[in-house]
């Protein structure tokens, strides 16, 4: 059984891993040849991210968009959670609902809309409009985080703060929020980790007019392979591997993930 | 008027009635225990006086001056939760100094009161620990404090002591006690545990239905019980019937019992008789009869249970006293009327 | 602080700012894009207000017809495929130590949210002619010569199985996590092996969220647009590519948006069934 579910689990990684280790390996190629296994060794496809004035202009546009729109994710967030865990009001999680829809939903369909409504108003291509079709796409993350971390929150600890003389807003600045916080810290890096990778809201928002490095990827497949592609992809790999593996150090990755509890 | 009062206090939650009624008058300075089964209304009672329930009628006064809608923390409070509700994130030393903080204490003077209590609870030196790593014992020690920090107008405690092994339960309810009429605090506990409401409290209220069955000292709970729940949840007792016969005699299990008499127009009732109460003689000479059959011998007690008319009886008797029976022998039973009380049927 | 109703104006106050947010960059543009679906489309990528139904007229058409059909089997077998190999994963890797589960979730997390792009050109490289695995094949003597796999169904087939595989993981991750162990074990007892003790005692407590999973899966597959471009033939290309295309390449909004309101509609459709499926888990 042991030896059989080894083998499984081998089978499926090695599924999972086949062509990011493909991938790996063209972009260290010497010469800008797509070939595997790599002909020479050359780290000049990564330097190249932050050399080359596109692809570190689409890096920066990329880690812009993605900080600013997890930041504001987080901004509707937070309220809403708190909100509905504070009060009682079912007819609110009709907001939760519309928090969940645009991740639940195939991301051409949010993405056409927020087209559609950028062009009506004449907004269309503007920066600042990826960050809140960013922002609204991926609410859902913090949203789901922070549902997870209220519940958990034991109330009697917030009716003891009550009692030893604490108001709301004290409550909420000295028991919840330090609390919370670790289910904040982890809603904001899934938010920011899937805006950097997202290429179909951004591309339908301001495609025309700004690069962030999945469009620039995707334009330049167009055009011709060039090994910059693969190291873009190994270099997101890994920060998205850093910041999940952050988020299970310092947190409790299958208790957000819905598992029950903490001990296994 | 000073001091807790209650008036007609009632909650209802939808078409349920939690509380329904409750008038009590807590004088400053006592210890009140609510003593009531689970679902009997104590905590919904208690929670209303701290103002994390509002109540659906009646109103509550502390100090002279009306506080039924006064939110929880304009109340002054200290209160001890069932799970005690430390704070995860915070040191031994900031659970403690939190209700000094929030108020603005300069530092040095939080800094003082946190060493205070510390002392006052037997743990010098602790202000710097996690709260995780304390015991159960420890933890509930810092709740103790962190509750009287600010040195409230009212202490209360709900099910302070469920979560300890039940030797260091019964060390801490003599320390709380001590501690009560050391700083002579009005104090509330809700518990379910009547030794508890036993060791520690002036006045034990005993509920039940939402209901104040009996609010009275320990002793007066215990050996004059308003009504057979209130007999039957407060230690051991005997409930037998009583009658009044033809010539308008006591009759217990068919045996008329001198010295005991049935309240004026009334002909049944219940005879609530403690098992120490209960002597086992010789059957005959106007002895109850009956049927011995089962012996507890707890050691520092002895349990001796009879059959008697359709009715079960136990005598309890210390290890000098042992009566000279065994199962399945005839023994006479003899009521003691000083000690028995006659409660409504 | 008691948790009651709202009931002064400031207690709705944490409410504003996303209600707002929420309502004017998501509720409205839906309804723009509704809107916009029944609108007439002039030359030259504009439009018109109007109201129409040429846009859903054009659904009736053989070649829509086609597409729509492929979209939808092309999502059942990913989804299939995913969940035949996912349930099992799941369910070894919930009983794994909790180290291990670890170390797999933030894998799967970071496959999850790399972008479908790069997926799309981790897969093209793999199956390419210079870089591919067929390389392999012929080092191992397995062919002759390296080959191109793309333009291909297998190929879009394989990298939607990829794409939506660590979705499916984490969509039963909790329902397996919290499958009572010693169902199991009983089943044990009474003289299952683990094998007929999976498909006979786990397989059959977890049938709704199964299904669940199929239709969450399924819908995960139906979004899917740029690996049938990448990897396939036109004949290949989705609902989903479809719309990218008529928005951006044909500028023919109107008939984007309306196709847009036909897969929700489907999606709709099969959450709410896979909503349902849950409750029935729930009332048994």
């Amino acid at each position: 059984m042991t030896a059989l579910r080894r083998l499984f689990f081998f089978v499926v990684g090695l599924f999972l891993a086949l062509p990011l280790i493909v991938v790996a390996g063209v972009s260290i190629n010497a010469r800008q040849t797509l070939a595997f296994p790599p002909q020479g060794f050359s780290l000049s496809w990564y330097g190249q991210i932050f050399t080359n004035a596109e692809w570190r202009n689409a890096l920066i546009a990329s880690l812009t968009l993605a900080a600013s729109s997890a930041l504001l994710a987080l901004l509707i967030a937070l309220p809403l959670a708190w909100f509905l865990w504070r009060r009682i009001a079912p007819w609110a999680n009709i907001f939760q609902l519309l928090g969940v829809a645009p991740f639940t939903l195939p991301p051409v369909i949010t993405a056409l809309g927020l087209l559609t409504f950028w062009a009506t108003t004449g907004f269309y291509g503007q920066p600042w409009t990826a960050v809140i079709s960013h922002g609204i796409f991926f609410v859902t993350l913090p949203l789901v985080t922070l549902s997870l971390g209220f519940s958990a929150i034991d109330r009697s600890l917030v009716e003891a703060a009550a009692t030893m003389g604490a108001d709301d807003r004290t409550v909420f600045r000295t028991v919840v929020l330090p609390l919370i916080l670790p289910y904040l810290v982890s809603g904001y890096a899934f938010a920011f980790v899937l805006s950097l990778n997202e290429y179909i809201v951004a591309y339908m928002t301001v495609g025309f007019t700004m690069e962030t490095l999945p469009i620039k990827i995707f334009n330049a497949l167009r055009y011709g392979y060039t090994p910059t592609m693969a190291a873009v992809t190994v270099l997101f790999l890994v920060i998205a591997a850093v910041v999940f593996g952050l988020v299970a150090r310092f947190g409790d990755l299958p208790k957000l993930l819905g598992a029950m509890s903490d001990e296994r | 008027m000073s001091g807790l009062n209650l008036s007609h206090v009632t909650k209802q939650f939808g078409n349920f009635t939690a509380v329904n009624d409750v008038s009590l008058s807590v004088p400053d300075g006592t210890f009140v225990c609510l003593l009531g089964p689970s679902g009997c209304g104590k905590t919904t009672l208690m929670r209303m006086i701290a103002g994390l329930d509002l109540p659906t009628g009646g109103s509550i006064e502390l100090g002279g001056a009306d506080i039924t809608t006064v939110p929880t923390h304009r109340r002054e409070l200290g209160m001890v939760f069932q799970s005690l509700a430390l704070f995860p994130h915070l040191t031994v030393g900031e659970n403690i100094a939190y209700s000094l903080r929030i108020r603005g204490t300069p530092k040095d003077a939080q800094k003082k009161r946190v060493d205070e209590l510390l002392a006052m609870i037997h743990l010098p030196g602790f202000a710097d620990r996690s709260v995780a790593k304390l015991s159960g014992g420890q933890r509930q020690r810092v709740a103790i404090a962190r509750a009287l920090a600010i040195s409230p107008k009212l202490f209360l405690l709900d099910e302070p002591l469920s979560a300890l092994d039940a030797k260091l339960r019964e060390a801490m309810q003599v320390e709380l006690r001590q501690l009560q009429q050391r700083l002579g605090i009005t104090t509330i506990v809700v518990t379910h545990d009547q030794r508890e409401a036993m060791t520690m409290a002036d006045t034990v209220v005993v509920m039940n239905g939402g209901e104040i069955r009996q609010a009275a000292a320990p002793v007066d709970i215990y050996r004059r019980p308003a009504d057979s729940f209130v007999a039957d949840f407060i230690g051991q007792t005997n409930l037998l019937p009583v009658e009044a016969d033809s010539a308008g005699r006591a009759s217990v299990l068919g045996e008329v019992v001198e010295g005991i008499a049935l309240p004026a127009g009334t002909a049944k009732g219940l005879l609530s008789v403690r098992p120490e109460d209960v002597q086992l003689t010789a059957p005959g000479h106007g002895a109850i009869a009956g049927t011995v059959t089962f012996i507890r011998d707890l050691g520092g007690a002895i349990e001796t249970f009879m059959e008697a008319g359709g009715a079960q009886v136990i005598a309890v008797s210390a290890p000098r006293n042992r009566p000279d029976v065994s199962v399945g022998q005839s023994v006479g039973i003899r009521l003691d009327p000083a000690t028995s009380v006659v409660l409504a049927r | 602080m008691r948790r009651e109703p709202p009931q002064r104006l400031a207690d709705y106050g944490p409410l504003f700012f996303p209600a707002g947010m929420l309502t004017v960059f998501f509720v409205v543009p839906f309804a723009t894009m509704i809107a916009v679906s029944f609108f007439q489309r002039e030359q030259g990528g504009f439009y018109t207000a109007a109201f129409v139904f040429d846009n859903y007229a054009r659904f009736l058409s053989l070649f829509f017809g086609k597409v729509l059909g492929f979209s939808l089997f092309l999502a059942v077998a990913v989804a299939v495929a995913c969940v035949v190999i996912g349930i099992p994963f799941t369910y070894l890797l919930s009983r794994s130590p909790r180290k291990i589960q670890i170390v797999w979730l933030v894998a799967l997390l970071s496959i999850l949210s790399l972008s479908e792009v790069m997926i799309g050109f981790a897969w093209s490289t793999l199956f390419s002619r210079t870089a591919g695995i067929t390389n392999l094949f012929v080092w191992l003597g397995l062919m002759v010569q390296p080959q191109a796999l793309t333009p291909s169904f297998g190929a879009v087939m394989t990298a939607m199985t990829y794409q939506a595989f660590p979705y499916t993981v984490l969509v039963l991750y909790p329902a397996l996590v919290r499958l009572d162990p010693t169902l199991t074990e009983a089943a044990r007892t009474l003289g299952a092996s683990p094998v007929k003790a999976f498909f006979t005692v786990v397989v059959p407590a977890l049938r709704n969220t199964i299904l669940a999973t199929l239709i969450m899966v399924f819908i995960f597959a139906l979004g899917s647009y740029l690996l049938p471009q990448l990897l396939g033939r036109p004949q290949h290309w989705t609902l989903s590519v479809l719309i990218t295309d008529q928005a951006i390449y044909q500028s023919n909004m109107p008939f984007a948006a309306a196709m847009a309101v036909f897969l929700v509609l489907v999606s709709l459709a099969l959450v709410g069934l896979a909503l349902y499926a849950g409750q029935q888990r729930q009332a048994k």
